[in-house]
């Protein structure tokens, strides 16, 4: 029988491997680890434009992550866009009067949702709104803009 | 002109038989299951020749295409100095595409050619009429075990291949290339999702260990019992997964990752 249990070993060892390497693709490899048990709560802001913003796009505040953007709709009434973020349960302690702003990272890199605190002392709680927001800089937009004054500038 | 109508529609009826008794060799290989699953032995030592012999091979390959993917990748990237997405480029495409595809098509090669070439054997050898004499009923006893293990390799195997080829990539990106060892995993857990890409990948291989052990078990129980028979058989094995693993593909991807 010294045959058969060998070939139960590898067969073991096999199945391990395997499940090894599926297990090492989802806790190493994906965003699994990233949220798995987190509490968090929602919190809106009016955009006039959110650009190239997506569904889980970060939301950071001082150049950490504290959430992701949950959904982004429009709002017919206010020709506004409307961006849902969730941020992380350990994170509530953000001021009232907190400013989300649209940036992107590096030149060419995905857009973030980025929270400068303000010095309010009630702080934000689920589905509160974020009252002050900066729209996403539109790159054509700007450069439409520097050419126009800089053509006025020359007359 | 009679004579061309004629053979087409010939080649259509026979395409049309062979679906049917290979629709039907399906449906009698799954209804096996159960008292395969009361003896597992005989899927243990399927296992080991389907799953534990093709270890070898799937995970060098891998490694290869996991580092020849990091090597290409940094040239086209470091043009737009995004060098640092090396991590995502490899990771995505090893875990969405070439780890299902490549590993399918490895394990084709590999465990299907030699399926078919056991089965048309046993077939020509009448080793199957002779088992039926006995009463024992050779899809329960040689095909259904040989399915399930293709079925169940395959997942593993293509998860193996990827993990693999994560690794190689890295060893050659950050080891050989200079790419930030923390910006290859961490570009890459920012952009490879748990249930769209791994999730998916996982489904995708095992719809190919599906269809692969399908095809590879029907060729050889379908087989001329001579030896040039089963011959034709394993070619038409690796050329029709092929087929149909590349066609398969196309499908789910569009499937899958269409928005």
């Amino acid at each position: 029988m010294q045959h058969t249990s060998t070939q139960d070993t590898l067969v073991g060892l096999f199945v391990a491997a395997g499940i090894l390497g599926l297990f090492f693709l989802s806790m190493k490899v994906s965003n699994l680890s990233s949220f798995v048990a987190e509490d968090s709560y929602t919190i809106i802001a009016r955009f006039e434009n959110s650009g190239g913003l997506k569904v889980k796009s970060p939301v950071s505040a001082a150049g950490v992550k504290i959430g992701q953007v949950s959904s982004i709709s429009f709002d017919p009434k206010t020709y506004q866009s409307v961006v849902q973020m969730n941020i992380n349960a350990q994170y509530n302690t953000i001021p009232t009067d907190t400013s989300a702003s649209i940036y992107t990272a590096g030149l060419l890199g995905e857009q973030y949702v980025n929270l400068d605190p303000g010095g309010s002392e009630e702080y934000l709680h689920q589905d509160s709104a974020i009252e002050i927001t900066q729209s996403a800089i539109i790159l054509e937009k700007a450069i439409g803009q520097f050419l126009f004054k800089s053509a006025a500038e020359k007359k | 002109m009679i004579r061309i109508l004629q053979y087409l529609g010939k080649s259509t009826r026979t395409s049309f038989t062979k679906l049917g008794r290979a629709t039907y060799f399906l449906l009698q290989t799954v209804s096996g299951i159960p008292s395969v699953l009361l003896r597992p032995r005989l899927l243990l030592n399927q296992l080991y020749s389907v799953g534990v012999l093709s270890f070898l091979i799937i995970t060098i390959s891998g490694l290869f295409v996991g580092m020849v993917l990091s090597l290409q990748g940094y040239y086209t990237l470091s043009d737009f100095g995004a060098e640092e997405s090396l991590g995502i480029m490899v990771a995505a495409s090893l875990v969405r595409e070439l780890g299902p595809v490549v590993s399918a098509l490895l394990f084709a090669g590999r465990a299907g050619s030699a399926l078919t070439a056991e089965i048309g054997l046993m077939k020509a050898t009448e080793q199957l009429s002779g088992m039926e004499m006995m009463a024992v009923d050779p899809i329960k006893r040689i095909v259904t075990p040989r399915f399930l293990a293709g079925l169940l390799s395959m997942p593993l195997l293509a998860a193996l291949f990827s993990a693999v080829g994560i690794i190689g990539g890295q060893i050659i990106g950050s080891g050989l290339l200079g790419v930030d060892e923390g910006a290859y995993w961490s570009q890459m857990q920012a952009g490879i999702d748990f249930n769209d890409d791994i999730i998916n990948g996982v489904i995708k291989s095992v719809v190919f260990g599906f269809v692969t052990s399908w095809i590879a078990l029907f060729e050889g129980y379908d087989a001329i019992p001579t030896s040039e028979g089963v011959s034709r058989a394993t070619t038409r094995t690796v050329v029709n997964s092929a087929f149909s693993i590349l066609g398969l593909d196309f499908i789910l991807t569009a499937l899958m990752f269409g928005e």
